[in-house]
């Protein structure tokens, strides 16, 4: 291996080695079961939108429905189709209307008439992956037309909670200079079993993710992309109970990055670990046909654990975070695996380690287009350090090669940035760019930084070893990651997961395929 | 050495009252027309504020219609010492090893801590910090103390089900940790809480915590005690002791 670290290529063979060991087992179970999320996501794949008078999304009911009456065993596909082509609903629309009534009786079809209601299911879903792929042209034709920006990337974040405050913000951004804009979500989102319908004003720390805010938003960046000549990728998040809908919904809208994780939800929102895993690997072939670049959120074990003591933690999830996203159908370019700047800058030396972690990231996952936090958790309220504290952040970025720079604030912790953060931010980011951006070519890593890169890796494989023995969803259990126990029958959404039977049909996995 | 009862701001020189401030007025300046404008604006702002004589030391424009500013000036106003008013902290800070023996000695049996965030907010970092092991800044969770027994129910546990787990666990005391204020969701929330554990049996410590509360609220939201920003779990262990213990055990 080429690489400033010399990194011996046979630990780096097995710290990959050993993450597909401990990832394949959690692969079976999520090829052996289904979640009630993503046969919502069959439905809206195949353009069931919507919701009743109580707000609660037609997915919800006809697969709530099919559920109480025939169960998901099969899939939602069979049993809705079958009652369409059965019943002669010229749509999922009216289906789902007539379900709402009680009028809708579902049944788990046999021989020709399963062969009827597969056919038109494969068909109704291959409409909407015809969507996701015209969506993935437009994006590269808009690229094309426009221009790649270089990088790294620049990332910032909009979130009022309220849509149309969303847009100028995003649009004020991109004009600072972002290039991505990512849309917090309202606080408590993950949590929620249903996808929130239409164009939403009112949230809380955040604006609800719903298949009309991606619209509005996308067609925004769309119109500043043409005028800056520069395309402006709009991120949001698939994750919590609903992440296969989510990113689902993100493809047919042409969202561009993806936060989705392999663990987060199970370690910070006590999400049930078995419903996460299933329900990641669906949302990630969908990432994956859509051309979406995902983001993964190792950055968040450094805020609750220390940067220093936990480094080997970011490695190994960012190497289970790979071979998940690999063995769901992802490429290189679209794992943008996430790390970040978190050392106490009381620390000795403490720039030296986090060019050590930064650069053994860059040099471990070569073509992926690494994520970059900057410093959150010593952010005091000393806006002055948090502006010098950026600044190194920011070099550090540039020195690694980092591919996408989420911008920091030097009032981080204390509110939302105002209008003046922002700039003057992204006036920190300018000026490291342009006096040190070709830094990295002239940097020779000392024994200082080499030692702890390396010794990073080995205590990497020394967790990867132990998950090995005790199997990663113990590991989780024990607190491994993030410091918080986790284990794999606690938390919420285990009720939405159910084991496939042997006539399982997904006409998304068929499509795919 | 006495201290002056009157002081005012120090810039280099007792008395000076100089201060710096800086702000973003909703004011063009891109064109040299506009920015003296601009300047006159933050000027006139400077002097409302107290700052006299003021002196823009930096105008940027941020897009075609903001401006932010750097002023530094010297404001008119006096501090008087003496009308400062502190609540002072009611507790001794304790080691862990000094929690543990009067939660013994007060007790004989662990003291059970029930911990969660309560309503929509899915903030869990808060309370992680405080109870997970792990704990912040420097110093272990109330999970490393030896005779604190922890129950974390996570996020967005409604209020009705925090009060029948923490009856059913016996807990001494409930944390409450909320990081969103949108509409003051954080003092709703707190309110709700103390409201609905003013009914029960067996009434355990109420424990309120979060970077936006004011600490001297405490009665007025119906609990025992707030912890704001920068609360580590040292403060909030040493708290547990004196309340359950007493300052004299």
């Amino acid at each position: 291996m080429s690489g400033k670290l010399n990194l011996d290529p046979s630990k780096v063979a097995l710290a990959r080695e050993l993450a597909r060991t401990a990832g394949e087992p959690i692969t079976r179970l999520a090829q052996t079961h289904t979640t009630v999320s993503i046969e919502r996501a069959v439905l809206r794949m195949a353009g069931l939108d919507g919701a009743d008078a109580d707000g609660m999304p037609w997915v919800n009911r006809v697969v709530d429905a099919v559920r109480e009456s025939v169960g998901l065993e099969h899939g939602v596909a069979l049993p809705a189709w079958d009652a369409m082509v059965r019943c002669g609903y010229p749509d999922l629309r009216t289906l789902a209307e007539q379900t709402g009534q009680g009028h809708a009786k579902f049944r788990l079809p046999a021989g020709a008439d399963a062969e009827l209601a597969r056919g038109a299911g494969d068909r109704a879903v291959e409409r909407g992956v015809a969507v996701i792929d015209a969506q993935r042209q437009a994006r590269s034709r808009m690229i094309a037309e426009t221009a790649e920006p270089r990088t790294p990337l620049i990332y910032l974040i909009v979130a009022t909670g309220d849509i149309y405050e969303d847009i100028p913000q995003a649009q004020a951004a991109a004009r600072e200079g972002a290039d991505i804009i990512a849309v917090i979500r309202s606080t408590g989102q993950s949590l929620l079993d249903y996808v929130p319908e239409g164009a939403t004003r009112e949230g809380y720390a955040g604006t609800y993710a719903t298949r009309e805010n991606f619209r509005l938003m996308r067609a925004a960046l769309d119109e500043t992309s043409r005028e800056l000549g520069r395309y402006v990728r709009l991120t949001n998040y698939a994750s919590g109970l609903c992440m296969p809908e989510i990113a689902t919904l993100a493809g047919l809208e042409r969202l561009d990055m993806m936060l989705n994780d392999c663990m987060y939800g199970i370690i910070f929102r006590d999400i049930n670990p078995v419903r996460t895993f299933i329900d990641q690997r669906f949302s990630r072939a969908v990432h994956a046909r859509a051309g979406i670049v995902i983001n993964t959120g190792e950055d968040n074990y450094l805020t609750t654990a220390d940067a220093v003591d936990a480094a080997h933690t970011v490695i190994v999830s960012q190497l289970l975070n790979e071979y998940f996203g690999r063995e769901a159908g992802l490429a290189t370019w679209q794992l943008g695996l996430g790390h970040a700047f978190e050392i106490n800058p009381a620390v000795p030396d403490s720039f030296l380690l986090e060019l050590a972690h930064a650069q053994l990231v860059r040099e471990l996952f070569p073509g992926a287009p690494l994520k970059y936090m900057p410093p959150t958790k010593h952010m005091t309220g000393n806006v002055f350090a948090g502006y010098l504290l950026d600044a190194f952040f920011n070099l550090c970025g540039f020195m690694t090669d980092q591919s996408i720079l989420l911008v920091g604030m030097m009032t981080e912790g204390i509110h939302t940035p105002f209008l003046s953060d922002r700039d003057l931010a992204l006036e920190n980011v300018r000026y490291v760019r342009d006096a040190a951006g070709q830094l990295g070519l002239s940097f020779q890593p000392s024994a200082a930084v080499t030692g702890r890169a390396h010794q990073v890796l080995d205590e990497a494989l020394g967790l990867l070893r132990r998950i090995e023995g005790e199997g990663l969803l113990n590991a989780i259990a024990d607190g491994t990651f993030g410091v918080t126990k986790r284990p794999p029958d606690g938390g919420r959404g285990l009720d939405g997961v159910i084991e496939r039977a042997a006539g399982y049909h997904n006409p998304v996995e068929e499509a795919f395929r | 050495m006495t201290v002056e009862s009157i002081v005012r701001p120090y810039g280099d020189t007792t008395g000076d009252g100089r201060v710096q401030v800086s702000f973003t007025l909703p004011v063009p300046s891109v064109a040299a027309d506009d920015r003296a404008i601009a300047e006159g604006a933050a000027l006139q702002l400077a002097g409302k504020m107290g700052l006299d004589p003021a002196m823009v030391v930096h105008t940027k424009a941020v897009g075609p219609d903001f401006t932010f500013f750097i002023v530094y000036g010297r404001v008119s106003h006096l501090v008087d010492l003496s009308q400062v008013t502190v609540t002072p902290r009611e507790y001794e800070l304790l080691s862990p090893a000094e929690v543990n023996l009067r939660i013994r000695s007060a007790l004989g049996r662990k003291l059970v801590v029930v911990g969660a965030t309560v309503g929509t907010d899915a903030h869990t970092v808060g309370i992680d910090a405080i109870l997970n092991v792990k704990g912040h800044a420097g110093e272990k969770g109330l999970e490393y103390y030896r005779e604190i027994r922890v129950v974390n129910l996570g996020a967005q546990v409604a209020v009705p089900d925090l009060v029948s787990r923490s009856l059913a666990e016996q807990a001494d005391a409930v944390l409450v940790s909320q990081v969103v204020t949108q509409r003051d969701a954080h003092l709703s929330n707190a309110r709700e809480v103390g409201t609905a554990f003013g009914d029960a049996p067996r009434r355990p410590l109420l424990i309120v915590g979060g970077p936006r509360f004011d600490p001297s609220a405490a009665a007025e939201l119906g609990v025992d005690k707030i912890f704001g920003k920068g609360t580590t779990p040292g403060e909030v262990a040493s708290y547990l002791a004196h309340a359950v213990a007493g300052s004299a055990a």
